[in-house]
């Protein structure tokens, strides 16, 4: 399970990794990592993001 | 430039309470290294900028023209019927310029013997053989991946703080506890008075939140939202659909800067220390509830930190109970305070359009009241004001005792 993040919207705020509740999100400066293995699609961050740049990934 | 492989305090995060504590430690001769992910201290802003001359002088800071850009002395807050309600102080204040401000605050750390490392990413703690925290792992930056030992370790890695929770510490931001916050840095507006900062309340202006206008010159400013975080629409929805309902303000105005980020707006962390480690700011959700602000608040817990750390290093002990006057002192100078104004500002959360409309022609004559009562100041005095009104009594006896 993951989030993806919009690069065109992700103004790289960071506020997505503070609500997730299972450290799956991590900075990078101009980037957001979303960690599959530890991410379990709660879908809070989604619901956070100021611009609406996340969303779920599908799966394959 | 050389890095030892342990020092007296690591620090980490170079936000204004990481840098502040620095200066302090440092002040006091005490080796100490801050650790910042980001390239550039200061910038990306996440920030109103709005900062009280009060905290200024906690912190031992004085004006400096090339970030305390404008002066304020005041606010004007407009009920959701649009009727603006002044309130003067004389606590006057400064919309600053953060990315300079961060920068000279580092400086001055700099100064007194710290020192920085930049786009260094911490990313765990050391533990020593009794479970207390001794240091911490980073990698990328000017040395790749060290260890560094340390006697105390201070997190003030701000909202999305990682280092207490790999020493342990839930510091987990519930959604309904959080502000999710969305800003442009504009010119060209048109805005009454450039001394004063502008908030608009209202349930459909920004929902369990405000809109402000912090003036950074005579036609700039920070133009931005906080609602609460858990809302479906998303904070840029809501600030871009005030600026178009507001042509009298922004019909010549123009964004050059976009900023956003998360504010803990719910209780203080109760334990904000463990062994070997202490956390400060927006990681330990010392911010104002009301307002969102943190660094004043953040700088304050520094200095106090920076104090009760220095005599723990000195005396070798740096475990749980070494380290606990810290909390106790921050609570009794803050954290108490910001547990009333959590209770008012779950207050507010609870008002209609119309109860605030109602709650501005009450105060508009005790405008003082009012900025004592968002403070957690004169419960009684404020509700007696509204005592007529048969919900927001009842609503007031139930949440603010």
């Amino acid at each position: 399970m993951a989030v993806k993040a919009d690069r065109d919207k992700c103004i790289y705020c960071g506020g997505c990794t503070a609500v997730c509740p299972v450290n799956a999100l991590t900075l990078k400066e101009t980037r957001i990592e979303c960690d599959a293995s530890k991410c379990t699609d709660c879908g809070l961050c989604i619901k956070f993001c100021p611009v609406g740049a996340l969303s779920k990934v599908k799966k394959e | 430039m050389r890095f030892e492989e342990e020092y007296d305090v690591v620090i980490v995060g170079a936000g204004p309470g990481g840098s502040i504590a620095a200066r302090e430690f440092a002040k006091r001769g005490l080796s100490t290294l801050v650790i910042e992910r980001r390239q550039e201290i200061g910038a990306p802003v996440r920030c109103g900028e709005g900062l009280g001359e009060v905290w200024m002088k906690k912190a031992e800071l004085e004006y400096d023209p090339t970030w305390c850009l404008q002066e304020m002395r005041g606010a004007v807050l407009y009920a959701p019927n649009g009727k603006p309600v002044k309130i003067p102080t004389d606590n006057k204040g400064y919309v600053i310029e953060r990315k300079m401000f961060e920068k000279k605050l580092a400086a001055q750390a700099i100064r007194e013997g710290a020192q920085y490392l930049v786009k260094t990413q911490v990313y765990d703690v050391i533990k020593d053989e009794k479970g207390f925290v001794a240091g911490v792992k980073t990698k990328g930056g000017l040395l790749g991946a060290r260890d560094f030992k340390a006697k105390l370790v201070i997190a003030a890695d701000g909202v999305d703080s990682q280092t207490a929770k790999y020493a342990g510490i839930n510091t987990f931001n519930p959604l309904s506890e959080v502000d999710s916050g969305y800003e442009y840095e504009m010119a060209g507006l048109k805005m009454d008075d450039p001394h004063m900062i502008h908030l608009y309340v209202g349930t459909e202006i920004a929902p369990r939140g405000y809109v402000w206008i912090f003036p950074k010159g005579k036609d700039t400013a920070n133009v931005g939202i906080g609602i609460a975080g858990d809302n479906q629409q998303t904070a840029k929805h809501y600030l871009d659909k005030f600026i178009a309902s507001h042509p009298e303000i922004f019909e010549k105005a123009g964004a050059y800067e976009e900023k956003g980020g998360c504010v803990p707006v719910g209780a203080p962390l109760e334990k904000p220390y463990a062994d070997g480690l202490m956390i400060i700011g927006d990681a330990a959700h010392m911010v104002n509830p009301i307002h969102g602000g943190g660094m004043g608040t953040a700088m304050e817990a520094a200095v106090i930190a920076a104090r009760i750390g220095a005599e723990a290093v000195s005396r070798g002990d740096v475990s749980e109970q070494a380290l606990k006057p810290f909390a106790d002192e921050w609570f009794k100078e803050r954290g108490e305070q910001l547990k009333r104004v959590l209770k008012v500002r779950k207050f507010f959360e609870k008002l209609s359009d119309d109860d605030m409309n109602y709650l501005a022609d009450v105060f508009i004559n005790d405008t003082d009241l009012l900025l004592r009562f968002s403070d957690g100041d004169k419960f009684s005095s404020a509700v007696k004001l509204f005592a007529k009104h048969p919900k927001l009594a009842l609503l007031a006896a139930k949440m603010l005792v």
